[in-house]
């Protein structure tokens, strides 16, 4: 998966927890939980909505690099996301 | 109908997923409801027959009014003078006449449809009805004033902004019968975490990512347990006396997106492990926010507990929700300076505290309580 592929994937997942979030809107620099006020609920369930539909495994100590929209991508990036669930 | 809520007064019926004749069991769904906090799915509390469904689709009806009668097992066909077991909650004031105003000759029709028939010109005495002994409802009519069958129109559900408004409304009033009515206490205590997150990080290690578990599951827990030790604190207090509860049903307070909470029950929490009372949770936290939760959930929780410490609070006071005795908030988990075997380290900390009712406990039995969830928070394994 390219970057834009997996970047698409990431708002898909966010949009799964934050359904009224406009994804023009979403900042990629900044915390996703402070822009979409997510607890920690919201994130574990983007952490697995992620995991299902990349495959990749998501250790809890790498969670604070899925915190931004521009951290994430470039983490799932280099973890070689697959093909999309 | 049941009372989902302190403060409820009415719900509208929306569905009913069962019909006469059809057998049931204690926690089938048997109807949906809706109610300012979503459309709720009412379960059958006795086993039996469905014998008579009492509230036609689209209905509004009281807290209290008896939607349908159920024939126990091996009981006969219910004579109206004893009816089967009731579909209520232990319902307040009189359960409503089970006979309809309109009988005899004339087709049954639900008030909402008889005033969309007025509304439409439509002439009921032309419509066949499709309810409940041939009653005639408010899709009946639809039906009939359009005669270019659109799709099946569900029973509306309020548009969202007066959801929400509604909620509020209802939050408003069972916090304000609270502070009226109960005499607060209010007791606080700061509980070491570091030896629960360092066994959460290794369990986590070891769980499949979609079993992972949080830090709430273990508080949960521990309250829930801690409670099995200082009973007196869970349960209701009703006409002046406190009525313990049968078990431990963990009302779980939830920020509803875009507005307003619903603090539906975690059941038998005290004896069910953490991974069960996480997946529950996530369960249960995604149904409230998508307003699908069931009727039990609504009707028995016998203490709250809220965690507010995700957007950054140290400690939160809780206003307790009536008839209920008493409310546990936690606050942030943060790294504090803490004395241990005489040096000051950083361990992980929460302040948990404990809102009760004066009338049901004293302030030494809050004192236990929160001594127990402490307490049994530092061997988590034991959980």
């Amino acid at each position: 998966m390219n970057r834009e592929e997996i970047r698409s994937e990431v708002l898909r997942a966010l949009h799964r927890v934050a359904p009224e979030a406009e994804p023009a809107t979403i900042r990629a620099d900044l915390a996703f939980r402070d822009q979409l006020d997510l607890d920690s609920m919201d994130f574990l369930n983007f952490v697995t909505a992620l995991h299902e539909r990349l495959g990749v495994s998501i250790p809890e100590a790498d969670y604070p690099r899925l915190a931004t929209l521009d951290t994430a991508v470039a983490y799932l990036l280099a973890k070689g996301a697959a093909a999309g669930g | 109908m049941p009372a989902l809520g302190a403060e409820m007064e009415a719900g509208t019926l929306v569905e009913w997923l069962k019909r006469p004749g059809d057998t049931v069991t204690r926690g089938d769904i048997i109807a949906v409801v809706d109610t300012e906090k979503g459309a709720i799915e009412i379960e059958v509390f006795e086993d039996g027959v469905v014998d008579r469904v009492l509230v036609a689709r689209g209905e509004k009806v009281p807290v209290g009014t008896v939607l349908a009668h159920i024939r126990g097992v091996g009981e006969g066909v219910a004579a109206p003078a004893a009816p089967g077991p009731i579909v209520t909650a232990a319902a307040p004031g009189p359960a409503a006449p089970a006979a309809p105003p309109e009988r005899a000759g004339r087709a049954r029709v639900s008030p909402l449809a008889r005033k969309l028939a007025e509304e439409r010109h439509v002439d009921l005495a032309a419509v066949r009805g499709s309810g409940p002994q041939g009653a005639i409802t408010r899709e009946d009519v639809e039906r009939a004033a359009a005669p270019v069958t659109p799709a099946p129109a569900a029973v509306s559900a309020p548009p969202a902004r007066d959801r929400q408004s509604a909620m509020r409304a209802a939050i408003a009033a069972a916090m304000a019968r609270s502070k009226r009515e109960i005499p607060h206490y209010y007791l606080s205590t700061d509980i070491d975490l570091t030896a629960a997150l360092a066994w959460l990080r290794a369990e986590n290690e070891k769980r499949d990512m979609t079993d992972r578990l949080l830090p709430v599951a273990l508080l949960i827990k521990a309250v829930a347990r801690a409670l099995g030790e200082v009973p007196d604190l869970n349960g209701f207090w009703i006409d002046g006396a406190f009525h313990p509860g049968a078990a431990v049903h963990a009302g779980f307070a939830i920020a509803l997106r875009g507005g307003g909470l619903v603090a539906p029950a975690l059941h038998d929490a005290a004896t069910k492990d953490v991974g069960t009372l996480m997946r529950e949770l996530k369960d249960l936290t995604a149904r409230a926010r998508s307003g699908s939760l069931r009727s039990s959930e609504l009707s028995d929780p016998t203490i709250t507990i809220t965690n507010l410490g995700e957007r950054g609070v140290d400690a939160a006071f809780g206003i307790i929700y009536p008839p209920q005795v008493a409310l546990v908030a936690f606050g942030r988990i943060a790294d504090r300076p803490r004395a241990v075997s005489g040096r000051v380290e950083a361990r992980a900390v929460v302040t948990a505290t404990l809102s009760a009712d004066h009338r049901a406990s004293d302030g030494h039995r809050g004192g236990l309580l929160l001594a127990a969830v402490d307490r049994l928070l530092q061997t988590p394994e034991a959980l």
